[in-house]
């Protein structure tokens, strides 16, 4: 039968059906690892010339890695993993990207279609454990509808909020024998659907509002990385014909270029003091693209008081959903930012702006405070200098950068600068340690030519640190750069101040040689301890071509500063550890 | 809701009840289901059964509580559940009929099962099983109305209730005839 059929055009075996819609759904690369579940699949990836399988050495981490992917280059990223063990270790990842809404693709094996609920070997309901985790999930039960819902799955991670997909599938339903269906039209989908008519009273209210504002300022989030670059220019036009003062959270930085006046640089828990108190003081606040994360508001009952706000967002629960606003518009944030600009322009025109004037001098006294200052004494390096010197010294390459979570996550975000999108990856939503490594596998497969660097924490590096053998098996010229301070940083720092100084399990004890590692994988291991060396040591690094491991011995117990305590309010930050005279409230207590 | 707590006044809680389209597929009700509970809003009352076998489509009528700025928040959820074709706020839409059954069995022997038909006949309930010592009622209606019946059968012997939970539709001539043929 087999053989007769596949002589007639567009039939194949159901894991031969699935590569192929992959491929006409634009997938270049998939990130995987195999087992007795997907077989069939990968023996259909055996024969195909057109999709690069990227080996990694663990699930969790061929998600990250197609995050890395998907979030440098706009595309969706696909992953493969077999049953039961294969898809529980993948649901970090795909948490991770359900929390910043990343476009991924997950196929995941599962137990023939009659053994389902047998308890089968490596059987889990993977269906049931990753609901809540996607954005939707399909078990393919029917070989027929194999092709279409592969095609919509892609159509529902890339359309409106991305996220991932999960589709599962019965090892039966991957040796079956089915036709290809091409890919079809658009799907409906009814309510949801946020048209692309935007609201022409909304936007000129809106437009009005945002000139006539003597207080005004614009913060921006992952929505707009996520709209494309196209979204970027726009909002950058806008702050620059508006003139007033825009801030981007830790997922949208990049999307304004660093290096604009304009910029205030990040908000919320490790903003700068400028971005956090002209948020607090503002009279109109325009939203484009965040979604009034509880890292970015503070305290909810003091956040931004005196203020009118405006929502952008391609999701209408983000809208409402803990800040209620003045004005939430429902829309990609391209085309909204696109009739905002035009508007804009329009009525600046015509009348008379008010004068930003005081504005702007109040906004230069909070910059004057340098929230971001700190003091590099003697010969040990402090971590900020370590990623100031980074940033000096790779930013005339085209460099995209990842983290880990923790300290030095948030010193990269404060002292490395962002003049575009696309080139800045970390884990917002989720905060996943063990983030960073396998997210620059992606980006470095996505640009082979680029300087790649995983700005890492040493805690976090071990937690996925077997990407080293992926990194090296495919010649990945990844620089993994360590702030190397013995301890889980921000957990040794939210005890120092929450808990006493108690420091109750979050040393990093027992580390490896980072160096000696490196050579144990054949690739090269640089260490610094002194500051003399310092950028000696990052141009080797760069210099080098393949992949290397620095690790940078820094201040030990450092803290990052500036911070909004928890459950304290924008006005309320401590700039440095002198100025900790702030009680955290039981409620502060509480907060993660 | 946020973990950071809001001091503001309480905004008061209403009921409100909510018409879903949705199809009819394995997973739907447990998102749906999910997604109350995941993110903690209140279930009262929730029923699913297939309205149309060609498109496959169900109705889920559910019944929450919750402020304003919640429901608007249930429903924008709602909607983001790709299955999920329609989201209608019925009490929000104006007049709606909602209407519910209960199945009652009462254990009751001498002269409380006199009272106990009289009351039946009363609310209008269907006997749908007699045996000397117990009956079996069928009662429709608002479920204010059951929860009185209810009331008064078990001031008279042993009960055992089953109930559907409510079913709701507007009043008046709009239909979703419309929107469905969109899908
Ligand atoms: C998977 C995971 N487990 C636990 C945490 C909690 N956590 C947040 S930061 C942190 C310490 C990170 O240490 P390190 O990677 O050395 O970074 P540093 O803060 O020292 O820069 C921990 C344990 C987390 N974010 N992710
Ligand atoms: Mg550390």
């Amino acid at each position: 039968m087999r053989v007769l059929n596949k002589m007639t055009l567009n039939y194949m075996s159901g894991a031969e059906a699935v590569i192929k819609a992959l491929v006409d759904n634009g997938v270049e690369v998939i990130f995987g690892y195999p087992g007795g579940a997907v077989l069939p699949l990968y023996d259909a990836l055996f024969e195909n010339k057109k999709i690069k399988h990227i080996l990694v050495r663990h699930e969790q981490a061929a998600v990250h890695a197609a995050e890395g992917y998907a979030r440098s280059t706009g595309k969706v990223g696909c992953v493969l993993v077999t049953s039961g063990p294969g898809a529980t270790n993948a649901i970090t990842g795909l948490t991770d990207a359900l929390m910043d809404s990343i476009p991924i693709i997950c196929l995941s094996g599962q137990v023939p279609t009659h053994l389902i609920g047998t308890d089968a070997f490596q059987e889990a309901d993977t269906i049931g454990i990753s609901r809540p985790c996607t954005k939707h999930n399909y078990l393919v039960k029917d070989a027929d509808k194999l092709c279409e819902i592969i095609h919509k799955s892609f159509e529902i991670a890339s359309s409106g909020r991305p996220g991932p997909v999960l589709v599962d599938l019965p090892k039966d339903i991957q040796l079956s024998n089915v036709k290809y269906v091409n890919k079809i039209s658009k799907i409906k989908k009814l309510n949801n659907d946020y048209s692309s008519n935007i609201d022409e009273n909304l936007i000129n209210k809106v437009a009005n509002l945002l000139l006539q504002a003597e207080r005004p300022i614009i913060y921006g989030g992952g929505g707009i990385v996520n709209s494309g670059p196209n979204a970027s220019k726009l909002l950058t036009e806008l702050v620059n014909v508006l003139d007033c003062p825009v801030t981007l959270t830790l997922m949208g930085l990049g999307c304004v270029p660093n290096t604009n006046k304009n910029f205030l640089g990040m908000l919320g828990m490790h903003g700068t003091y400028e971005a956090n108190l002209a948020m607090h003081n503002c009279d109109v606040m325009l939203n484009v693209g965040a979604r009034f994360d509880d890292r970015v508001t503070g305290r909810l009952n003091a956040f931004a008081p005196n203020s009118k706000k405006v929502h952008i967002d391609v999701d209408k629960s983000s809208i409402n959903k803990v800040v209620s606003v003045d004005y939430g518009i429902v829309g990609d944030c391209k085309e909204v930012l696109s009739a905002l600009l035009q508007e804009v322009k329009k009525l600046h025109n015509q009348k008379t702006v008010k004068s930003k004037a005081k504005w702007w001098s109040q906004i230069k006294k909070w910059k004057d405070k340098d929230s971001l200052g700190f003091k590099q004494i003697g010969n040990n390096i402090k971590p900020q200098q370590a990623i100031k010197s980074l940033y000096e010294k790779t930013k005339n390459f085209d460099t995209y950068i990842t983290t880990e979570v923790g300290q030095h996550q948030m010193w990269a975000a404060q002292y490395f600068g962002f003049s575009k999108p696309n080139h800045w990856m970390t884990s917002g939503g989720l905060g996943t340690m063990g983030y960073g490594l396998p997210s620059s596998v992606g980006v470095q497969i996505a640009h082979p030519k680029s300087l790649v660097i995983d700005i890492s924490g040493e805690a976090s590096f071990l937690m996925n640190m077997q990407e080293l053998s992926t990194i090296v098996q495919y010649k990945l010229p990844i620089k993994i750069f360590i702030l190397n301070n013995e301890w889980m940083g921000m957990v040794r720092q939210w005890q120092e101040l929450n808990h006493g100084s108690r420091y109750s399990e979050s040393y990093t004890a027992s580390l490896p040689d980072f160096v000696k590692l490196a050579e144990s994988f054949g690739i090269n291991g640089l260490r610094v301890d002194n500051i003399t060396n310092l950028e000696a040591t990052i141009d080797e690094m760069i210099n080098i071509k393949g992949p290397v491991i620095a690790d940078i011995r820094v201040v030990k117990e450092e803290n990052c500063f500036p911070m909004i305590p928890s459950g304290a309010a924008h006005n309320e930050m401590i700039l440095n550890s002198d100025d900790n005279n702030h009680d955290t409230s039981n409620e502060g207590l509480a907060l993660v | 809701m946020s973990v950071y707590q809001k001091n503001e006044v309480k905004e008061v809680e209403t009921s409100r009840t909510l018409s879903l389209v949705v199809d009819n597929q394995p997973g739907t009700l447990a998102r749906v289901i999910g997604l109350f509970s995941g993110r903690g809003y209140n279930i009262e009352s929730l029923t699913v059964t297939e309205i149309e076998k060609i498109r496959n489509l169900s109705r889920i009528s559910l019944v929450t509580r919750g402020t304003s700025m919640t429901i608007e928040q249930i429903k924008s959820q709602l909607l983001r559940i790709v299955p999920v074709h329609i989201v209608r706020d019925l009490t929000l839409e104006g007049p709606f009929i909602k209407s519910e059954l209960a199945l009652v069995k009462l254990v009751v022997k001498g002269a409380n099962r006199v009272e106990a038909l009289r009351i039946a006949e009363t609310f209008r309930a269907r006997t749908l099983d007699v045996t000397l010592s117990s009956f079996v009622f069928e009662l429709t209606g608002k479920p204010s109305k059951l929860d009185a019946f209810i009331d008064l059968m078990r001031s008279l012997g042993d009960t055992e209730i089953s109930r559907t939970g409510v079913s709701a539709i507007s009043r008046g001539e709009k239909t979703e005839t419309k929107l469905l043929d969109q899908i």
